[in-house]
């Protein structure tokens, strides 16, 4: 006990010591820390990485990336929005914030953040084996002998899913007549269709492209506002089928409620720089990951019409509670 | 050849070989220090490897892993804590191997046993990549069913108890694996409306629970004897005689690791399992597994480094990540321009062989790291054992809280220790329960996946060559076993409990 009073009073000491130098210091004056709701590893992961390290540049404090993962991100989730609104907490958010209310596994929703900005998204692209269909057999085939297709992607009621039931129900067709098969996600997903399992893969275009280029799998179509500069041949549902349909994948930077207005003008200035900046661009063309940034306003608006219509995707295929 | 030889100056300059050497002593550290994971060792280094030119990049990365993985049975003999899943099956012989006075023999064949299994893995993928990465790209659902079903019927076979013992522990394992969100519709199960339980019950925080919290309070209860600490004189003395002894298990240890490994996503966790099993099943003496026996540690072993490069081939050949460690790998690979892919091979082979040769490095560097590891490690054994639990314990507490960094861990931990020591003193193996935590969401998700494929047909499982082979061989398996426990049962009738040992 004597031997932890001691370290507690020469911490204490030492901080003495620096407080009158830091007292009048404008924020950030110490470490941040930058939750990230999924996986090391993962795509969030490294974006978060990127941006923890540039932005520790700007701000000129180190930023701890923490990855808080479990329950299907909510884990995370939940903690950005409960931590205390001062700065020191920020947290990298993702596409399934807009899903977790509707289905019910949790009352999470956007306007449980302050918004600072968006920096990628990533349209969802359709898949078969190279020696598969083309895009109209494909729905004739599914038209003619509902059930038999089989698609996957990831987990029921993510991204990838609500993708693929997008493609069907703007042409007419009920998602139900090529009905998904859940995994952990897009690796598994592209094994089952190499393997001849399944039929239909949709995933974003990063995650298919080794597989693309070892000519076992070929892109259909993408859900896309405009063709994606990496594959310019592939349609847009527009094109392709005559119907307007857009699903992206998603990430941004966000803190908790209630953050004051100096902290956010600091912040949103920072991160204006990181996210206009040579290093990031480069980092995201390498990865393949599309930059997509948005300022806190932008940010904002895109997640309230995200939220709108991931809402009546999730009840085209039932999921939403 | 030319390949071979352009791949070879890449790796052999001062800058690539000092960067794998540090990356090497890194890994080392991370993997020693009992509950950090390979898994963290490798994603601390990425933003590091931002700064690097490639080839030093992905060795950075390579020797890092496979040092930590190597490293990571360095706690599980000394302290039974294990680093990986896959070291959890050979844990206890090797634990019980440094009880008697043999760590440095127990190190020396994990660390050499793991050598020549990298080595080994490192020939044969040199000359069957390719293929190996096109056949394991057959594997679907289906298979994937059938190979984890297999692994379960190890827990028979790995149980010290007995089978009925074996197989209860198993369920207790299966049920833990229950807990979160179901992988098919993302409902919550038995998770009492927690957000922490909806993620599931981290498999690291009740690894360590079970194996290194319950010894803590089997030694704790014993504080006033004195307890003879062993003393490592000369690691790997005797080492190469035994691996001599027992070459059979050696070589079929790897052999079975490099094809194993290369299945993505199962590979590597369940091959060492399989491989301790099989070992077991084919030895002389079965009863001594799980005493403290060399036999299994020598297969098992070498399975684990093995199937560790062979996992890299789907990763580098399709860029489809088997596990944590080769995910944050094709991240690094895609960010330094070498695309993992078919072209890594055809258009620029030298990058592909400079990966293999960086592999064959990082192997032979355990060997010196590996001895000065096991040589310092000798201090552990002067402090009494009653000392030593506080520092385990308070391992324990980190490795569990870093996971996930919550304090939620650190509960499962401590709740974990606490079952496995009403458990083993009533003589359930720990083993089986670890395996069904492993294995228990592969079986499940593959089948439920295979199901709705196959419009809840269970003829799927058979409708598939590959799958129905698998699938006869896990059946005839079962079989056997369940007609020679009832031929045991009806030829004695009093000692009726296989469970008594």
């Amino acid at each position: 006990m004597t031997l932890l009073k001691k370290f507690a009073g020469a911490l204490a000491l030492s901080v003495l010591a620096i407080a009158p130098a830091m007292a009048q210091a404008q924020y950030p004056d110490h470490a941040i820390n930058l939750i990230v709701p999924w996986g090391a590893g993962g795509g969030t992961d490294a974006t978060g990485r990127i941006v923890a390290t540039l932005l520790e540049k700007e701000l000129g404090q180190p930023i701890n990336v923490i990855n808080r993962t479990g329950g299907g991100g909510i884990v995370g989730h939940t903690e950005i929005s409960y931590s205390p609104p001062d700065g020191y907490t920020l947290g990298i958010i993702t596409t399934e914030l807009s899903m977790y209310h509707w289905t019910g596994v949790s009352p999470l929703n956007y306007s449980n953040y302050e918004a600072l900005a968006l920096f990628n998204a990533d349209p969802e692209a359709v898949y078969v084996r190279a020696d598969g269909p083309s895009l109209d057999e494909l729905l004739a085939e599914i038209r003619a002998n509902p059930g038999t297709i089989k698609a996957s992607g990831a987990n029921l009621g993510g991204m990838a899913h609500l993708g693929w039931a997008g493609v069907l129900t703007t042409n007419g067709i009920d998602p139900a007549d090529a009905p998904w098969v859940p995994t952990e996600g897009a690796a598994a997903s592209l094994q089952l269709l190499a393997s001849g399992a399944i039929s239909v893969v949709t995933t974003t275009m990063p995650d298919a492209s080794p597989m693309v280029e070892a000519g076992e799998v070929k892109p259909l179509v993408v859900a896309a506002n405009e063709r994606v500069a990496a594959a310019p041949d592939v349609p847009t549902a527009e094109e392709a089928l005559g119907n307007k349909w857009a699903a992206y994948a998603w990430r941004g930077i966000a803190a908790p409620n209630g953050l004051p207005d100096d902290v956010k003008a600091t912040l949103v200035a920072a991160l204006d720089k990181v996210f206009n900046s040579d290093e990031f661009a480069e980092f995201m063309k390498q990865r393949n990951f599309g930059i997509d940034y948005r300022d806190a306003a932008g940010f904002e608006a895109f997640m309230m019409d995200a939220d709108t219509s991931i809402g009546k995707a999730l009840q085209a295929v039932g999921l939403a509670k | 050849m030319e390949a071979f030889a352009l791949a070879a100056s890449m790796v052999f300059n001062v800058e690539t070989l000092v960067t794998i050497f540090l990356a090497a002593v890194f890994g080392l550290f991370v993997g020693s220090i009992p509950g950090l994971t390979a898994t963290m060792a490798t994603a601390l280094l990425v933003p590091l490897t931002f700064y690097m030119a490639p080839i030093p990049a992905i060795a950075a990365i390579i020797s890092c892993t496979a040092m930590a993985i190597t490293a990571g049975d360095l706690p599980g003999t000394l302290l039974r804590i294990p680093g990986t899943p896959a070291s959890a099956a050979y844990v206890e012989d090797s634990y019980r191997m440094a009880q008697k006075g043999q760590a440095g023999l127990a190190i020396g064949i994990g660390v050499v046993g793991s050598v020549l299994g990298g080595l080994f893995g490192f020939l044969f993928l040199l000359f069957t990549a390719p293929m190996l990465a096109k056949a394991a790209l057959g594997f679907s659902s289906f298979e994937y069913f059938w190979l984890a079903a297999l692994g379960l019927s190890c827990a028979a076979l790995i149980s010290s108890g007995g089978m009925v013992k074996g197989a209860l522990a198993l369920l207790l394992g299966l049920f833990i694996a229950q807990v979160g969100m179901d992988p098919l519709t993302g409902t919550p199960r038995y998770t009492f409306g927690s957000i922490e339980l909806m993620g599931g019950i981290s498999f690291i925080p009740v690894m360590i629970g079970m194996f290194a919290v319950s010894e803590i309070m089997r030694s704790g209860r014993r504080v006033m004897t004195e307890v003879a600490q062993v003393n490592i004189k000369n690691p790997f003395a005797g080492t190469l005689a035994m691996l001599w002894k027992y070459r059979k298990n050696q070589v079929r240890g790897s052999v079975i690791g490099s094809l194993l490994g290369a299945l993505p996503g199962v590979g590597g966790d369940l091959a060492a399992w399989i491989t301790y099993a099989l070992a077991k099943r084919t030895s002389k003496e079965p009863e001594k597994f799980g005493t403290g026996h060399p036999e299994g540690l020598v297969e098992a072993g070498a399975t684990n480094n093995a199937a560790l490069s062979a996992s890299w081939i789907p990763a580098m050949v399709f860029g489809i990540p088997g596990d944590a460690v080769t995910a944050i790998a094709v991240g690094v690979l895609v960010m330094k321009g070498l695309d993992p892919g078919p072209t890594l091979m055809t258009l620029h082979p030298e990058n592909f062989y400079a990966v293999m040769i960086v592999f064959a490095i990082a192997n032979m560097l355990m060997l010196p790291l590996g001895w000065v590891a096991a040589k310092s490690a000798r201090w552990i054994f002067e402090v009494p054992r009653a000392l030593l639990n506080a520092a385990i314990l308070l391992f324990c507490i980190v490795g569990s809280y870093s996971m996930n960094n919550s304090m939620f861990g650190v509960v499962l931990m401590l709740g974990a220790g606490v079952i496995a020591y009403v458990l083993e003193a009533r003589m359930i193996a720990i083993a089986p329960i670890i395996l069904g935590i492993v294995l228990g969401p592969l079986v499940e998700s593959n089948f439920t996946t295979s199901m709705i494929i196959s419009d809840g047909s269970l003829l799927g499982f058979f409708s598939r060559p590959v799958a129905a082979g698998l699938g006869i061989v896990t059946v005839m398996i079962w079989s056997v076993a369940v007609f020679q426990t009832m031929r045991k049962f009806k030829r004695s009738p009093d000692t009726a409990s296989p469970l008594a040992q």
